[in-house]
């Protein structure tokens, strides 16, 4: 055993000569520490003593159930349009490609509260199609549970088109020749051929735009509103906690960072490796 | 499932071409400053092989075969049907593509299963007619096989399986040995060259290995620049080449020129003495280990054709030498190594190259 370490200290020597220069070493850990110090700090201010009280009152349950089931339907949203959205940017050929494109990703730079007020504008009781949808259907989509899903939807849904998209990108497209030639159409091909292949790419997309989905804040409490029970989400309910019941807040964020760190843990393999 | 595809039903009513049964195509892509041009008919049984440089395009002509390039002009019937506007889709074609591309996420049998499935025939049908298929390529205990671990003959195999599962009438094949290494490709050869003779309909392969074309097909078809520049049996083009692609394919020194008895007087350079009595445009070919060099000119020799060269460049040849000489005649001349040793054969330095009569062969243009 320490003959073997000893090998392998000797088999990887540090050479003094390659060390890292001082003028990267300082600012890179000042970065690592900036990025940090306050998830230490929601750590260490955490009320570890009450956080079993705090977790098991019914509101935080009610917000993250809320926030899970949102998130996860608009993922599932943004799956069945998305997926299909991006093989169309992907492989099909048209006119003003690129200008759709760039439309798709627009939202990933919006300010989100900003995609709030547009829903508004859109889907609103008056908005441009909402006064349809609220005259002929009876639907009203603002401060409703359906509303945060769009909400989110409207926000996340563009992370998984550009996962997927790059994903088909570099999937080589001959496959789908060889389906055809295999007597395959175009839909046989993608379902039985491209989507197996591309499944990993969906996948990291459809987990990316789930995370985005559950820390949606912006576009939700505009479009939504801040409703316990209805559009009342995990972010909302930290937020609002924060200005009444700071160790509540903190017990919220903690259920949300550990849910997150689930997720980093889930995509190791694709993409801690990678880099 | 039957084993044997039925032969074709012949649609009275159609006009029958030349070979109504079979293929009879004039493929025209034009792809920018590149512009494809061939003809090519074959009946059914016949294995035809195109050959060609890369870039002659040899995988076009394919590609427009399969439907999965438009044809700009041109026609293309099978067994008296005209294919131009059938999607690639609803073609009886099958392709063998060159790193074979079988489908990563299915099993080998699923991989053959998935043609017949696409085409209509039930979950349990198309599994069986896999099946079978792969007993019949040898690899029936791989039939829960992913591809990846599938050896490369194994794979061909396959993909082979794969094209053959849809019962198609035209087999086309691109590169089907490029992606072995060269001790498989021998066996794979073989292996081949049986079920294209077991094929029934007409199989088109595509290589740039004049041995592949020559020991799988029955009928070449030299392509250069997107045009045929030669056509024939194997044996015919290998002794009678066109084309200076062709002659180096098969190692032979090519010269074009006007023949006058004995004699051929070449477009470029001096003339060459033949055995062969002929008039008119001629070619003349002998292989390079005809040729004998010599440090000075050589003056006792009954070789009547006899050049001042320089050496531009020598490579080893299995266990001889290659050189490459320019001057009055550029060819290229076999030696032993001994030999090269003896006459100091550098680049850079002048020799003198003699061929015999006896050794070349004319014949017209």
């Amino acid at each position: 055993m320490t003959t073997g370490r000893q090998a392998s200290r000797k088999a990887h020597p540090r050479t003094p000569g390659r060390g890292v220069p001082l003028a990267l070493l300082v600012p890179a850990l000042l970065g690592l520490a900036f990025l940090l110090v306050p998830l230490l700090a929601l750590l260490l201010r955490a009320p570890w003593r009450s956080l079993p009280e705090q977790l098991t009152s019914p509101a935080v349950w009610e917000a993250l159930r809320l926030s899970l089931v949102c998130a996860t339907t608009a993922t599932a949203l943004s799956l069945v349009v998305g997926v299909p959205l991006a093989w169309l940017l992907a492989r099909a050929d048209f006119p003003g490609r690129g200008l759709v494109r760039a439309l798709v990703t627009l939202p990933l730079v919006l300010p989100p509260v900003v995609g709030g007020v547009a829903l508004l504008l859109a889907l609103g009781r008056n908005g441009v199609v909402g006064q349809w949808l609220d005259a002929w259907f009876g639907i009203t989509l603002p401060f409703t549970t359906t509303g945060v899903v769009l909400a989110e939807t409207f926000v996340a849904m563009p992370f998984l088109v550009i996962s997927v998209e790059g994903t088909l990108r570099a999937a080589d497209p001959r496959y789908e020749e060889a389906a055809t030639t295999l007597g395959a159409s175009r839909f046989t091909a993608f379902r039985r051929v491209t989507l197996p292949l591309i499944a990993p790419g969906v996948a990291a997309g459809a987990v990316l735009a789930w995370a985005r989905a559950l820390g949606e804040f912006g576009a939700t409490i505009t479009f939504a509103g801040n409703f316990p029970g209805r559009t009342q989400t995990m972010p909302l309910a930290v937020y609002l906690a924060l200005q009444s019941d700071p160790a509540a807040a903190i017990a919220l964020s903690l259920v949300l960072l550990a849910v997150s760190v689930a997720v980093l843990a889930g995509l190791r393999d694709r993409w801690m490796r990678a880099v | 499932m039957r084993r044997v595809p039925e032969k074709p039903e012949k649609t009275p009513g159609t006009p029958s071409g030349p070979t109504a049964e079979g293929l009879d195509a004039h493929l025209v892509v034009d792809r920018g400053a590149f512009r494809l041009d061939i003809a090519l008919t074959a009946a059914p049984g016949d294995v035809v092989a195109l050959l060609g440089p890369n870039g002659a395009g040899k995988t076009t002509a394919l590609r427009a075969l399969a439907g999965l390039t438009p044809l700009t002009a041109g026609r293309l019937r099978l067994d008296g049907t005209d294919l131009h506007r059938t999607p690639p889709a609803s073609r009886p074609v099958g392709v063998v593509f060159q790193d074979y591309l079988l489908f990563p996420h299915l099993t080998a049998l699923d991989n053959v299963a998935f043609g017949p499935r696409c085409r209509g025939a039930g979950k349990a049908a198309a599994r069986a007619l896999a099946a079978e298929w792969l007993e019949r390529m040898g690899l029936a205990e791989h039939a829960g096989t992913r591809p990846r671990h599938l050896s490369g003959g194994q794979a061909q195999r396959v993909a082979l399986a794969r094209a053959l599962a849809t019962h198609p009438r035209l087999l086309l094949l691109d590169e089907p040995l490029a992606a072995l290494d060269a001790r498989t490709r021998l066996e794979v050869r073989a292996q081949l060259r049986r079920h294209l003779d077991a094929f029934e309909a007409v199989a088109v392969l595509v290589t740039h290995d004049p041995l592949d074309a020559m020991v799988l097909a029955d009928r070449l078809v030299v392509v250069e620049h997107g045009l045929v520049v030669q056509e024939g049996t194997p044996a015919d083009i290998a002794r009678h080449p066109r084309t200076d692609y062709i002659a180096r394919l098969v190692g032979l020194n090519l010269y074009r020129g006007r023949a006058e008895g004995h004699t051929v007087r070449l477009d470029a350079g001096p003339a060459v003495s033949t055995t062969e009595h002929l008039s008119g445009p001629a070619f003349v070919a002998f292989p390079p280990g005809a040729v004998t060099l010599y440090r000075d000119r050589p003056t006792g020799s009954s070789a009547r054709n006899v050049w001042q060269c320089a050496v531009a460049g020598l490579e080893t040849h299995g266990d001889q030498i290659r050189a490459e000489l320019a001057g009055e005649l550029p060819l290229a001349a076999d030696l032993t190594t001994v030999a090269a040793a003896e006459l100091d054969l550098r680049p850079g330095a002048p020799v003198w190259a003699a061929v015999k009569a006896a050794q070349t062969h004319a014949y017209p243009a």
